[in-house]
């Protein structure tokens, strides 16, 4: 499936689909400072210690099945945390609890407690509305409206402020900041289709801060997109954590020893009986640690590829 | 035929065809055969229709056709110009009734609707998508023209009437059209925190507006045609009628019912005349359908 994705997403027309070769990969690298280099400016950083997101005891349900269960950790500010394990581990669902998304599933339910900065996010007097506002969303594909790529940015500030006066502002600031100014300033009228795979991903990060959120919830951002798109978009997580706390799910286990700080490993548990898929947090430590000394045998076969 | 693990036979020639795949073949090409002659019968009918409208249609159409009242059937000359006026004053007030509301509707079940009420308003206007058109004009006859309202025949009635035949057109065609927006947009609204109803006004109804207008027109081409309706609540007249409601309304399909039915061959010729422009009129409705339908901005790859 994810090749089909990746090859529909070579297909759209901009120049960023040429072909993929290795000079065109090291040219991407030239363009800006490399993750490599980022990386080695890391160790020195002052570690935020501020928690934003507590996760206590929480299990997703649809219906009667948990999906995941019984997972607890902190997210730290200005982190980037990556969420990996096999398919059915719950990730996502995970995820999507962390802004109330799933709620919009009817049989959707979550048991335990979810904190945003101490306070509830399902207390009964929550809107879940100003919940995805402050926790931004990008999705696994690029899913602009079929909008002005100016209306794109904008949706967003104007649900808030219909007749917002600075959207000019808003709109070149996010776009900035998602690193796409310079590739549409000149076509902001033109349909966020237009774009290429990449570029629409991107529009989506800008679609998204532009409602200035806190905190960035990433669903596979890149497993649609070519090496080359991906690469940008790692490269513009790793500017955007300056600003913002960013949790991510990945497949890909690369991605997530390239970008995150911290990494939360999952596994399923299969009730064969009931046919029922459970995932379940393994372990939860720095980046470095889970990918160089797991704690446990089951991180440790799932990242050397022993697993699945 | 042979049992696994049997050594590969080797090379054979590719026309060396057992008796099976003949067989096969034959079976294929019978049924092909027997597929066309279906196919076949089935549009000459149609074809007929076009044909005799037509032939027998276009000579009575001129200017005068447009422009003057109903004769005396037995009278040559005049035209449809009341039917004709009629049917766009019915059709303008079905349509201001039946679109929103039908649109509505359609919002409610897909954005909305879960549950047992929704199944049940989606399983109604199945069944009424399937109600002979005469129960719907004796429905609104007894209601509103003799009935408990008592407001008489005239045009609004029988708006009121094609409104209700064009209702469940609208509803089940547009939810179609609005289960075609993917998911993802309305996902990524919720996402940057946009209510339900910012969802549907920003999101959704704009990406479903070709698909919309395309339910609106096929409704619009089926309710344009319908007669048993009028027949109780418009009525009919020989003159053009502004009136709103109280007076007896013409419509180009009673005109065309009650020439035809009479014995004279000058109301017969008028009656095929009139029968070839409310074909017209329908060709373009469904054929601007068309068009607009295959505009639709929602795309996804997937």
């Amino acid at each position: 499936m994810n090749d089909r994705d990746a090859s529909s997403a070579n297909e759209a027309p901009a120049e960023e689909s040429r072909v993929l070769d290795e000079s065109a990969v090291r040219e991407a690298k030239k363009a800006s400072p490399s993750l490599v280099t980022l990386r080695a400016q890391e160790p020195g950083r002052e570690r935020d210690t501020e928690v934003v997101l507590t996760l206590d005891d929480v299990t997703c349900y649809y219906g009667a099945f948990a999906a995941v269960s019984g997972v607890s950790f902190d997210i730290a500010k200005h982190d980037i945390t990556a969420l990996i394990g096999p398919s059915g581990c719950g990730k996502s669902t995970l995820l999507r609890t962390l802004n109330r998304m799933n709620d919009l599933i009817p049989t959707a339910r979550v048991v335990g407690r979810v904190l945003y900065h101490g306070e509830d996010i399902y207390d009964p007097e929550v809107d879940p509305v100003e919940v995805r506002r402050r926790i931004g969303m990008v999705f696994q594909k690029p899913n602009p409206f079929p909008k002005s790529i100016y209306d794109n940015v904008a949706f967003g500030p104007r649900l808030n402020n219909p007749k917002a006066k600075d959207l000019d502002d808003i709109v070149e600031q996010s776009l900035r900041r998602a690193a796409l100014w310079d590739e549409v300033k000149d076509k902001l009228g033109e349909s966020g289709y237009a774009l290429s795979g990449g570029q629409q991903q991107r529009l989506c990060i800008a679609r998204a801060i532009a409602t200035e959120p806190d905190v960035v919830l990433m669903d596979e951002p890149c497993s649609a997109l070519d090496p080359i798109a991906t690469l940008r978009i790692e490269e513009l997580m790793f500017e955007l954590k300056k600003d913002y706390t960013i949790i991510i799910v990945t497949h890909n286990m690369q991605q997530a020893a390239r970008v995150s700080d911290r990494t939360a490993f999952f596994t399923v548990d299969v009730d064969d009986a009931l046919g029922a898929r459970t995932g379940r947090l393994v372990e939860f430590d720095d980046t470095g640690k889970i990918f160089t000394r797991p704690t446990h045998k089951a991180t440790e076969d799932y990242i050397t590829g022993r697993f699945g | 035929m042979s049992v696994l693990n049997t050594a590969p036979v080797g090379y054979r020639s590719l026309k060396d065809v057992d008796a099976q795949a003949r067989k096969r073949r034959r079976a294929d090409r019978r049924a092909k055969r027997i597929m066309m002659v279906a196919m076949a019968t089935a549009v000459v009918p149609l074809i007929l229709i076009l044909w005799v409208v037509v032939q027998k249609g276009y000579q009575v159409i001129n200017l005068t056709f447009f422009a003057e009242d109903v004769m005396p059937f037995r009278r040559e000359g005049g035209g449809f110009r009341n039917g004709f006026f009629g049917t766009a004053y019915i059709m303008v007030i079905a349509i201001a009734m039946a679109v929103p509301l039908g649109i509505g509707a359609a919002v409610y079940l897909v954005e909305y609707g879960r549950g047992r009420f929704a199944s049940m308003v989606r399983f109604f206007t199945d069944v009424m998508t399937g109600i002979p058109s005469i129960f719907v004009g004796l429905f609104v006859y007894a209601i509103l023209v003799i009935g408990t309202v008592r407001i008489g025949f005239g045009t609004f009635v029988g708006a009121v009437a094609i409104a209700l035949m064009m209702l469940p057109i609208v509803v089940r065609a547009s939810e179609e059209m609005l289960k075609l927006v993917p998911d993802s947009l309305r996902n990524a609204a919720f996402g940057l925190g946009a209510r339900r109803w910012q969802s549907v006004t920003r999101v959704v109804l704009p990406a479903a507006a070709p698909g919309l207008a395309t339910s609106s027109m096929l409704a619009i081409a089926r309710g344009i045609g319908e007669t048993a309706p009028l027949i109780l609540t418009a009525l009919g007249s020989l003159t053009l009628i502004t009136t709103f409601q109280g007076e007896r309304q013409s419509a180009l399909p009673l005109l065309i019912y009650d020439s035809a039915t009479q014995p004279f061959p000058a109301g017969i010729a008028r009656a095929w005349g009139g029968a070839l422009c409310l074909l017209a009129i329908t060709l373009i409705f469904t054929i601007g359908a068309r068009i607009v339908g295959s505009r639709l901005a929602i795309r996804e790859e997937s």
